[in-house]
């Protein structure tokens, strides 16, 4: 990684060190043109500090790897600009909310992903091999409500910024949500009502207040929100027809 | 130090407005049915003959009840308008108007709090 | 046989039922928002009230369908609030939510028909 110093102070850094105990440890670090805060946090593994433990991948903003709590908000370091986040100066950085923290800024990401598989967040295929091939038009209504939400990569913002996660922590999370969504509407998908099943009721999309901070924080624009309000929708209506 | 809260730095969940509507819905439902036993209390007056109906009334006329009505007036307004969003967004589908939806339900508490104002002073 | 676990199935339900009560609330709400802005005009009196009360079938419907809605809804909106912001759950809170419930039901039917009487 090439270092193009900028002018200006050194950016005062508060780091969170530990897991759920801890404390801020506060870093100095000199600024560089274009720094993001992923940037700044190896910057600070590389000269400062190397027990400092922290998760990336690509760092160009396509696998999730690098989601912390920048000051208070959840996000993709390596897509954040510390100019756009600075504030007088200082940049906060802490592990992402509501998971268990292993150490420093990583995340123990297991509870995340289970929640994705008993939302049933997995496609069942049919039962039959030799089922023809399902025609699915791009221009239906159902491919166009998957369509809308198979971008997920599962970098856990939305659930990090998700008060129904912090209040009920059996919560299944917008994410878990927003891909058995996906799949409701796969009309290739052979889930059905225990899909259906699985997301209902407070630990399933019926604890969902529609506060939008998942959509609100989410990186690739999804929208939970809609999702789960359509599993709201089907739900109620298996309800009703008695396949629940 | 311990704690969560300790992690998350500032308040987080900056003031977007679904988050602000769903604040603004959760206490004025709370406010609502902490209410309610005492309106029904009130008008139950009336079993107790008229007079005790209308020595309530007269209760009410102080400008600080008459303000705590106007308030009242305008969380069942704003409680309502945003239900009505609520049931939108969940029995027909999301809009991208949400942001309008949340303007126009404060609107309509001003409205409603507005026009039981100037009828209740006139 | 059922696919959905009973609190699952439980939870829907009253989901269901507090969306439902919303539904008609809706629209008693804007009547007597109506009503209450008009009926403040000039002050109000136990006379006034009950010149529109008093033997009013219409009104006494009204009323008894509006606290009706209003003893399923309320209720309901208030236990999710407790659940999700204080340590209390389960059978006791549920029996709490549905006493509440009763007693809206039972206070409000009691003044509606004082008000008719």
């Amino acid at each position: 990684m090439s270092e193009r110093p900028a002018s200006g102070p050194a950016l005062a850094v508060k780091v969170w060190r530990g897991r759920e105990t801890g404390g801020f440890q506060e870093f100095r670090v000199p600024r560089q043109a274009n720094q993001t805060v992923l940037d700044v946090v190896t910057w600070i593994q590389r000269h400062l500090d190397p027990s400092l433990s922290y998760r990336f991948a690509c760092r160009v903003g396509m696998c999730g790897s690098c989601a912390m709590t920048v000051n208070g908000t959840p996000r993709w370091t390596c897509r954040t600009h510390v100019s756009k986040v600075e504030q007088g100066g200082v940049v906060t950085i802490a592990p992402l909310d509501n998971l268990p923290v292993i150490k420093d800024l990583a995340t123990d990401m297991t509870v995340f992903f289970d929640k994705w598989q008993r939302a049933g967040g997995h496609f069942k295929p049919p039962e039959q091999r030799s089922a023809d091939f399902v025609t699915v038009p791009p221009a239906t209504r159902e491919r166009r409500a998957a369509d809308a939400g198979i971008e997920c990569i599962g970098c856990g913002v939305c659930y990090a910024a998700c008060d129904i996660v912090r209040w009920t922590p059996d919560y299944l999370g917008p994410a878990a949500l927003n891909r058995a969504w996906t799949l409701v509407n796969d009309v290739r998908d052979a889930g059905g009502n225990d899909r259906l099943a699985a997301v209902a009721g407070d630990a399933g999309c019926h604890a969902c207040h529609s506060q939008e901070n998942c959509r609100q924080h989410c990186p690739k624009h999804i929208n939970p929100t809609a999702a789960i309000a359509g599993l709201k929708r089907a739900t109620a209506l298996a309800l009703l027809k008695g396949r629940l | 130090m311990t704690v969560p809260a300790s992690r998350l730095g500032s308040w987080r969940k900056s003031a977007h407005p679904s988050y602000v509507a769903f604040l603004v819905h959760r206490l004025s439902g709370v406010a609502l049915a902490l209410f309610l036993p005492l309106h029904f209390w009130a008008l139950g007056q009336v079993i107790a003959g008229t007079a005790s109906l209308d020595g309530f009334l007269r209760w009410t006329e102080q400008p600080l009840v008459k303000l705590a009505e106007i308030v009242l007036v305008m969380l069942l307004a704003a409680h309502f308008a945003g239900g009505l969003r609520l049931l939108f967004l969940e029995f027909v589908g999301w809009r991208d108007w949400q942001k309008t939806a949340v303007a126009a339900g404060a609107g309509f508490s001003l409205l409603a709090g507005l026009l039981f104002l100037l009828n209740v002073a006139g | 046989m059922s696919v959905a676990t009973t609190s699952a199935r439980g939870e829907l339900r009253l989901w269901l039922a507090q969306r439902a009560s919303a539904a008609v609330l809706a629209l008693c709400v804007i009547v007597h928002l109506a009503l209450i802005t008009y009926a403040v005009r000039g002050g109000l009196s136990a006379a006034d009230i009950l010149a529109r009360t008093r033997g009013s079938v219409g009104w006494l419907a009204f009323y008894l369908v509006f606290v009706a809605a209003v003893a399923v809804h309320a209720p309901i909106g208030v236990r999710t609030v407790v659940r999700e912001m204080t340590p209390w759950r389960g059978r006791s809170l549920d029996l709490a939510a549905a006493a509440f419930g009763l007693f809206l039901a039972l206070f409000g039917a009691r003044a509606i028909w004082g008000l008719f009487r």
